[in-house]
């Protein structure tokens, strides 16, 4: 026992001395208690036991954030003080391989290009996601929505490797045919295959907030005459709002983590992106190219893991300023 | 005062499922005059309350036998637009239940949503409902603020304005003051007998003296029958079923 409160530190020893003393006391007064109190000894160190489990198993995890944030400042920034903040960032050409010594290492064409990726996949799944929420909440029957809900689960939990197979087998095809290209592997497929991919945690993050509007609400527009579209859309959707905005966000961040699926759908070459020609992503360039990368490209992609590492920073704490601004607005 | 009837029910039978929850209930409901529904917990009356403006349609596996007529019109008829009939006979329900909006978007929501534009246009009607709920000169100054910011007595009172916003002819209140104060309850009292010049109110209470000091009639339900229906005087001074009786005098179990 003793050895776990030191560890513990002060605080832990001072409390199992005074625990000591208390059970003496009340032993010397009446002798049944003896027995319960021993055992509440056994408990005792159990629960500081558990204790220091858990406080190692949550620094564990801060650990684990601390070291990679380290480890991609250390990584990344060699490049970027070689090639200058401003060239890496607003540099409009990629070409870090060139072997005539003309390297290029410019990772503006890719920061845009993710940017109108995500955007364009929440453009496409967003409203998608928030009607099928409203259906599956409101409009279906339950069966029916039990039914659908189960095969959304399923969507979500296809490995996206599947979902640049299936995207590259179907949809380039089709997207080379439609559009009269030379190749399929575009920006609009990437962002398709994308939409499709962050559709699942829209549809239930969307409708886990719609089914917490309080039905009286719903109740009185119907009894105002509102017909139940109305109702949803006018009432529900905007009760929900906050619920609804924090798909979105999910939304964002799963789509600008991606890497698997557009690798096999965008086409992989660093163009300022247009809809229909090739692009490449700010994951897609550290997925596809480290692989043979060499010194300074090699160190580039780091930079480039470095940015992609401030984004979702910055998202995750646009969520959680939304949801505290939320909870108090509430 | 007119006497003529807005409202007939006919041998009306409604079903929850196996639930037999009302009993050939027939009743004539008056033009411009307040009628009381009273009777111990679970007889039908919010039921009843709720087959006039057929909000029991949302309910599912409900199933209704007979007719109601609304100015000789079958509500349940085929050809009926329900959002129509919701419209001209409104609700307020017991729980107070604005939307989570600005207290002038819930007084202005029911107009929207039939049609009507234009900010003066709008702007008048909130201000004549607010007024005529007797909350006007306590919100004037912060209609843009959250209706959930209001006390329980004026958030009822903004959800009368907002079921007068739509300028239904009859107005059903299931139990409206049942949450609230004494102060708030006879605002709304008075309210109520207010409005019976331009409307129509039937109005669902479990507090005898509410029926009497309000209502013009009252109808007395047990057990999903319609035991008793008469001027209330009448009804509280010379009841003519024992049950009546019985329940009145609060003897009922
Ligand atoms: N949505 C529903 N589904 C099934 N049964 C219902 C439903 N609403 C009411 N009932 C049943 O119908 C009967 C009448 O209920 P109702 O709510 O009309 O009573 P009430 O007179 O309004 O009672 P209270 O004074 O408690 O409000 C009850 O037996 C109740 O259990
Ligand atoms: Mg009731």
């Amino acid at each position: 026992m003793n050895e776990y409160a030191t560890v513990k530190g002060e605080i832990g020893a001072v409390k199992a001395r005074s625990e000591k003393q208390g059970s003496a006391g009340r032993a010397a007064e009446r002798a049944p208690a003896e027995r319960i109190d021993s055992r509440r000894g056994v408990k005792d160190v159990m629960e500081t036991v558990m204790k220091a489990v858990f406080v190692v198993c949550g620094l564990v995890a801060v650990g684990f954030v601390l070291i990679i944030s380290i480890y991609l400042i250390i990584s990344g920034l060699p490049a970027i003080r070689e090639v200058g903040l401003w060239n890496f960032l607003a540099g409009t050409n990629w070409d870090p391989a060139n072997k005539s010594g003309n390297a290029e290492f410019g990772i503006l064409p890719m920061i845009f290009t993710s940017i109108y990726g995500t955007c364009g996949a929440i453009l496409i799944g967003v409203p998608i996601g928030f009607l099928m929420a409203v259906f599956l909440s409101k409009v279906a029957d339950r069966r029916a929505a039990a039914v659908i809900r189960e095969v959304v689960d399923l969507l979500a939990g296809i490995p996206s490797v599947v979902y640049g197979l299936v995207g590259m087998m179907v949809l380039l095809p089709l997207i080379r045919e439609g559009f009269d290209l030379p190749a399929g592997d575009t920006l609009f497929a990437a962002i398709i295959v994308l939409a499709i991919m962050i559709l699942p945690s829209i549809i239930s993050v969307s409708e886990t907030a719609l089914n917490a509007v309080p039905r009286e609400y719903e109740e009185a527009s119907l009894a105002l005459g509102a017909t139940e579209l109305e109702t949803y859309f006018r009432v529900s959707a905007p009760a929900a709002k906050s619920g609804i905005a924090a798909a979105v966000v999910l939304g964002v961040g799963r789509a600008i983590g991606e890497a698997m699926a557009i690798l096999m759908v965008a086409g992989n070459v660093a163009n300022m992106p247009s809809l229909l020609s090739s692009v490449k992503f700010l994951t897609t360039a550290i997925a596809g190219e480290m692989g043979y990368a060499g010194d300074l490209h090699r160190q580039a992609l780091f930079s480039i893991g470095l940015v992609l590492f401030l984004f979702i920073m910055l998202i995750n704490a646009a969520l959680n300023l939304f949801l505290k601004h939320n909870k108090e607005g509430s | 005062m007119t006497d003529k009837t807005i409202i007939e029910a006919r041998d009306l039978d409604l079903y929850y499922s196996d639930n037999h929850a009302l009993k050939g209930v027939s009743i004539a409901i008056p033009q411009h005059q307040i009628t009381a529904l009273i009777g111990p917990s679970g007889c039908g009356k919010s039921t009843f309350l709720k087959t006039l403006n057929r909000m029991n349609d949302l309910v599912p596996g409900v199933r209704i036998t007979g007719t109601i007529e609304y100015n000789g019109e079958d509500i349940y008829g085929r050809d009926v637009d329900v959002t129509r009939l919701r419209k001209q006979i409104g609700m307020v329900f017991q729980k107070a239940n604005p939307f989570p909006m600005s207290i002038y978007d819930n007084v202005a929501y029911g107009p929207r949503t039939h049609g009507i534009r234009g900010k003066a246009k709008l702007d008048a009607i909130v201000e004549r409902s607010l007024r005529d709920a007797a909350i006007w000169d306590e919100v004037k100054d912060r209609l843009n603020k959250s209706a959930l910011g209001l006390s329980g007595g004026q958030q009822q009172r903004l959800c009368i304005a907002r079921a007068l916003a739509v300028e239904p002819d009859v107005i059903l209140m299931d139990e409206s003051t049942s949450a609230l104060d004494p102060i708030s309850t006879s605002k709304i009292e008075d309210l109520a007998m207010e409005l019976k010049s331009r409307y129509t109110v039937i109005m669902v209470t479990h507090n005898m003296q509410q029926a009497v000091r309000v209502s013009d009639n009252t109808a007395f339900f047990l057990l999903g029958e319609l035991v008793e229906y008469g001027e209330t005087e009448r009804i509280f001074s010379h009841p003519q079923d024992k049950r009546t009786e019985d329940y009145i005098t609060g003897r009922f179990g």
